[in-house]
């Protein structure tokens, strides 16, 4: 076993350890915790896929900007903050049988196919291609400007909502 | 080197922790939690096939950064839309946010 399979198990059990945590506590806060970590096991798996960029910015972005959003929300929204309740409605076996029965239709779907991978071990640069590939010509700049027209809409909306009817 | 199915396979079952989250969850932030997992999933599963399939050309990450875009929007305003509920309801239980149910 060399040192990518076992980076990638690691991960692997941190990452669907962690999640459950988030799904299953009580303490909403610990949940958030927890989802951190989660988001630093899916950034080292971007580091295991050769994406460097995308590693970065999911540190930047999920454990230091959402995490802390989540949290924030958290604190605004709990008179019970630190008591632990019942977090699970009357539909969690349901739920159980649903997410089981997605988990057993992607793997039999996922072992059936065979999936068109390029024997190419070559990899490109990922932050100079992802940069080209945006920004080049005849790329991805009409997608890139909508979304930051998404992210202005978002923040404004963010703003209108979250400030009250009455100041 | 491991296959492509390793990532699938981890991918789907970050996946199937969020189904589960968004339908059991009774708290509102909970489920907004849920739904990250569910998109970092969607990431794990674009990046690999980026990396397996087309190794030159990176379009999967590209769109990895489009998905990271919408959720840090659908995050923001979410916990707007939650800050809210609890102003006017008191609670942010998604049990009893049935004002709007017919």
């Amino acid at each position: 076993m060399d040192w990518h399979t076992c980076s990638f198990y690691v991960l692997s059990v941190m990452i669907l350890g962690s999640a459950l945590m988030v799904v299953s506590l009580r303490n909403i806060v610990h949940c958030a915790l927890f989802l951190a970590f989660t988001f630093m096991g899916v950034a080292g798996v971007f580091a295991l896929l050769h994406a460097e960029f995308l590693a970065a910015v999911q540190v930047l972005i999920y454990v230091g900007a959402i995490t802390v959003l989540i949290l924030f929300a958290v604190m605004l929204t709990q008179k019970t903050i630190g008591i632990s309740l019942k977090q699970t409605n009357r539909l969690a076996p349901l739920a159980v049988l649903s997410a089981v029965t997605f988990l057993c239709m992607i793997a039999v779907i996922a072992l059936n196919t065979t999936f068109p991978t390029s024997g190419q071990h070559t990899v490109a640069v990922s932050t100079q291609t992802i940069g080209s590939a945006i920004l080049g010509n005849g790329s991805y700049v009409v997608p890139f400007e909508v979304a930051s027209i998404l992210l202005l809409a978002a923040m404004v909306g963010a703003i209108v909502i979250a400030r009250g009817q009455d100041n | 080197m491991i296959a492509v199915h390793h990532y699938i396979f981890l991918s789907a079952a970050l996946f199937a922790v969020g189904i589960y989250g968004v339908i059991a969850r009774r708290n509102a932030v909970g489920v907004l939690m849920s739904i990250e997992l569910m998109l970092n999933a969607v990431n794990i599963n674009l990046l690999a096939f980026a990396r397996y399939v087309t190794p030159t050309t990176l379009t999967g990450q590209v769109f990895a950064v489009f998905v990271i875009t919408v959720a840090a929007a659908e995050v923001a305003v979410g916990l707007a839309l939650v800050i809210n509920v609890y102003r006017n309801m008191d609670h942010i239980n998604v049990d009893d946010i049935n004002l709007m149910k017919w």
